[in-house]
């Protein structure tokens, strides 16, 4: 039998999957099976598929995905912890015909950066805002973030998080969903490859309606997992998100076209 | 003898505010500290000391929680690292304008910006020459041990509440992370609230039962009210610098150089004078353990006794320096040696500097 | 006396609390002592070390370019730190993993198959204390009953059925340290 060599294989017609030329080729730095790198490459397939490479500004936020600027290959800012939608504010005002967009965490957008974040979504800035939700702070190691689940332990809750003394979790999406100044809110996930194609759907809208100058902005949840933070594994992690994160947090559209939706 | 630990400076701090008698700590997580607020939630404060522990959305949030706290008459504390810090600078400022006595904890790390989270000591020109608005001052105490991170707690508050003034302990990563050896001193008392009511006529916590009504603020629309307001702080700030200089000598005897550092640093140059007189060089070595206020005299006294030379040895571009360099006023020799960015000199490149930057130079 | 050491290997060899242990030791005989990790999110799942310091008087720097004893447990560390031991310095290291030996004449190299007999022990965590057991048969720096002191003290009480299989791992590395030089 002949021998078959790897060079054989590799041939434009076996071609299933490329890597978008939007992502830069360094090793990301999220520990295995975070969703972050998942969420970092649906966004730059979307702004490669829409052509608009060279039209698009990032801003990366303050936490693990504080390099996101690495790995997105396009034009990027860094802002301070929570202070993403301020820039981008900045920025749209600026350049109106330019796609501007934060990517922020939990605790950026909604502890240090609440301010921030709702009054982006109240003027309706016309920006995507990318928020993944991993009920954790994860660049820090593990402290407690406002969208941990009653009961949930972490560093700072190291008995569970206590409604009593640190409130409830809180639903931001919902809560901005409720701002006139919002025009597409919708929580999706990307743990399974049928998640991630819903959410890159989400994510393409999300962007489409800020190149069709739809008024106000849009905000999509990514519901992710933290495994190192969580102290699980890449599987169990997964697994403990769709049993406790999920039926909290309710993947699907919350307001699409400017109108809440009826549940 | 109190209780032997091995712990880690950032554990220490936390437990000695809880012995120390603090009703409130309020932070933000931030490396490298988050040990504090989670050595906190750990131990239960409130069920050992009645102490209240809140993880705040934010450093802006901190800082105005404490405000509200420290103007209660209450002990209250928060701690972060250096971008915290920055961001608390508003708050800091109206705190001291208002007179409230509250501890801030500053465990340093590389800057600017975002910087990264290596032990540094850049922070000096903020917190020693006001890193807010107006004419301010913190007292400083720079901690150089696991030991000291400890024992500075009730240190800090007693001074912030003998000159109602907000005082401030500014570590670096390496102490904060670093575990030593330390001797915890005995649970102090919370104050009770009569207590606090009845030595703390300024504090706003519900009208005294005379009638008498508190006001706290850092406004007064009238100039010439803010101008009295302002001596009368600068007359403080002259009383604290006259009694409350802080500092450690070592070697300083028949020294012919001396080496000024602070915390990390010290502890570094102390082994960097070990390997001089190794090398027949006699070095001695200051340590302001205040760095408000400096020890401004004690270096004028060590120019008098002969000294011919001094470096100011700080993990930072040469910030101590110039307040060293005041203290001189030009008589000897004054150099600075520091690496950057969270980079840590070692004690052969302190004793190179010391070679050739005051010896050969 | 006064030995700074450092130690170094990838994070979850126990590294650090090995460096730990022999901290608390020290305080146990009244010693000062201080322990200073590289620290970070690089250290996730990278290298680990630590730099221990035993002394009987109050120690300076806790930051140090050169050490009296470098143990070392990967190949990383060793390309980083045999060139750090002082000359007449001791290196102490397991074999497995390594695939440059330590080639300076002027200090005293030994070894330990550390993971080899923790494996065979039945218990791949005691891998430190068999290293630990080699370091203290090399420079007896710390008596064994303050070893097991400190040990008490830095495990949470759960562990503390553990203890017995400790001391047998530190014996077990004793047993079997190899000289490989000696200046
Ligand atoms: C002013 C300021 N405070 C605190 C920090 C420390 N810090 C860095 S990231 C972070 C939390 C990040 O959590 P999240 O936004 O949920 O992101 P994740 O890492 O979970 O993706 C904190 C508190 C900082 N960098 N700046
Ligand atoms: S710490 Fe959590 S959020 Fe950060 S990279 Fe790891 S898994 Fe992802
Ligand atoms: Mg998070």
């Amino acid at each position: 039998m002949a021998e078959i060599n790897i060079q054989d294989i590799i041939k434009p017609e076996n071609l299933v999957y490329k890597k978008t030329r939007l992502m830069t080729d360094k090793t990301l730095s999220y520990c295995p099976g975070c969703g972050h790198g998942t969420a970092h490459r649906l966004i730059m397939e979307v702004i490669e598929e829409m052509g608009k490479e060279h039209d698009t500004i990032g801003v990366a936020p303050v936490g693990c995905s504080v390099l996101a600027y690495e790995f997105m290959n396009i034009d990027m800012q860094e802002a301070a912890h929570g202070r993403a939608p301020a820039l981008a504010t900045g920025i749209k005002r600026l350049w109106p015909d330019k796609v501007v967009f934060t990517y922020q965490g939990d605790g950026d957008l909604a502890a240090i950066g609440t301010g921030e974040t709702i009054h982006a979504c109240n003027r309706g800035e016309n920006i995507v805002i990318v928020f993944i939700n991993n009920g954790i702070y994860g660049m820090t190691g593990g402290q407690m973030a406002p969208t941990t689940l009653v009961g949930m332990k972490t560093s700072t809750t190291p008995y569970g998080r206590d409604v009593a003394q640190m409130g409830n979790p809180l639903k931001i999406t919902e809560l901005v969903a409720q701002l006139p100044g919002t025009y597409y809110v919708t929580r999706q996930a990307v743990h399974t490859p049928a998640a991630v194609r819903k959410a890159k759907r989400a994510i393409r809208k999300a962007f489409e309606n800020q190149v069709n100058k739809k008024p106000g902005l849009s905000f999509v949840e990514v519901v992710s997992n933290c495994n190192s933070g969580w102290k699980m594994t890449p599987v169990d992690a997964n697994n403990w998100m769709e049993e406790n994160m999920f039926p909290f947090y309710n993947l699907g559209d919350i307001k699409v076209d400017g109108k809440l939706i009826e549940k | 003898m109190g209780e032997l630990r091995l712990m880690k400076g950032n554990e220490a701090l936390a437990e000695a505010a809880i012995r120390a008698g603090v009703d409130g700590y309020f932070g933000y997580p931030i490396t490298p500290q988050s040990e504090v607020i989670e050595y906190l939630t750990a131990e239960k404060p409130y069920e050992r000391t009645g102490m209240v522990v809140l993880q705040a959305e934010s450093e802006v949030a901190s800082i105005n929680m404490l405000y509200g706290a420290g103007a209660t008459g209450k002990k209250a504390m928060t701690s972060s690292s250096s971008p915290g810090i920055s961001l608390m600078q508003e708050g800091i400022s109206y705190i001291a304008g208002a007179e409230i006595p509250v501890v801030l904890v500053n465990v340093v790390r590389g800057g600017p910006g975002l910087g990264d989270i290596q032990p540094s000591q850049s922070d000096y020109f903020q917190t020693t020459k006001g890193g807010g608005h107006g004419d301010y001052r913190l007292i400083a105490l720079a901690p150089s041990s696991v030991q000291e991170m400890s024992d500075f707690v009730p240190l800090a508050f007693e001074l912030a509440f003998k000159y109602r003034n907000p005082a401030i302990i500014v570590s670096d990563g390496a102490i904060g992370q670093m575990m030593e050896k330390v001797e915890l001193f005995e649970q102090m008392p919370r104050m009770t609230d009569e207590e606090i009511r009845a030595k703390y006529k300024w504090a706003t916590n519900g009208k005294l039962e005379d009638g008498t009504r508190r006001i706290i603020t850092s406004l007064d629309l009238d100039p010439y009210k803010l101008e009295e307001h302002n001596l009368k702080l600068q007359k403080k700030y002259k009383e604290i610098e006259e009694n409350e200089v802080r500092y450690e000598k070592i070697m300083c005897d028949d020294a012919e150089y001396i080496i000024v550092a602070y915390g990390l640093s010290a502890r570094i140059s102390q082994k960097a004078i070990q390997l001089l007189r190794e090398k027949g060089i006699k070095a001695g070595l200051l340590r302001p353990i205040t760095l408000w206020p400096f020890p401004t005299k004690q270096i004028k006294e060590l120019v008098d006794s002969g000294i011919k030379g001094f470096l100011s040895v700080e993990m930072s571009a040469g910030q101590m320096v110039e307040d060293v360099k005041l203290a001189v006023n030009g008589k000897v020799k004054v150099e600075h040696f520091g690496r950057l960015g969270g980079v840590v000199h070692s004690p052969e490149e302190v004793v190179e500097a010391l070679e050739q930057k005051i010896i050969g130079g | 006396m006064t030995e700074e050491i450092i130690i170094a290997g990838f994070g979850g060899q126990g590294v650090l609390s090995m460096g730990k242990i022999l901290a608390y030791s020290g305080i146990m005989q009244n010693q000062e002592v201080s322990w200073m990790p590289a620290y970070g999110p690089e250290m996730r799942g990278g290298t680990a070390n630590v730099t221990a310091i035993i002394s009987d008087e109050r120690i300076s720097s806790p930051i140090l370019q050169v050490f009296d004893t470098a143990i070392i447990l990967n190949q990383q560390s060793m390309d980083k730190f045999e060139s750090a031991v002082k000359p007449g310095g001791i290196l102490l290291y397991d074999p497995n993993g390594i695939s440059h030996h330590p080639s300076r004449k002027d200090i005293n190299i030994y070894k330990v198959e550390g993971a080899k007999l923790a494996a065979e022990m039945g218990n791949t965590k005691i891998f430190n204390m068999v290293v630990l057991g080699a370091y203290l048969k090399i420079r007896p720096i710390v008596k064994l009953e303050n070893v097991m002191k400190g040990l008490k003290k830095s495990l949470p009480e759960r562990y503390h059925k553990l203890l017995p299989l400790n001391e047998d791992a530190i014996n077990m590395g004793m047993k079997n340290v190899i000289t490989v030089q000696e200046v």
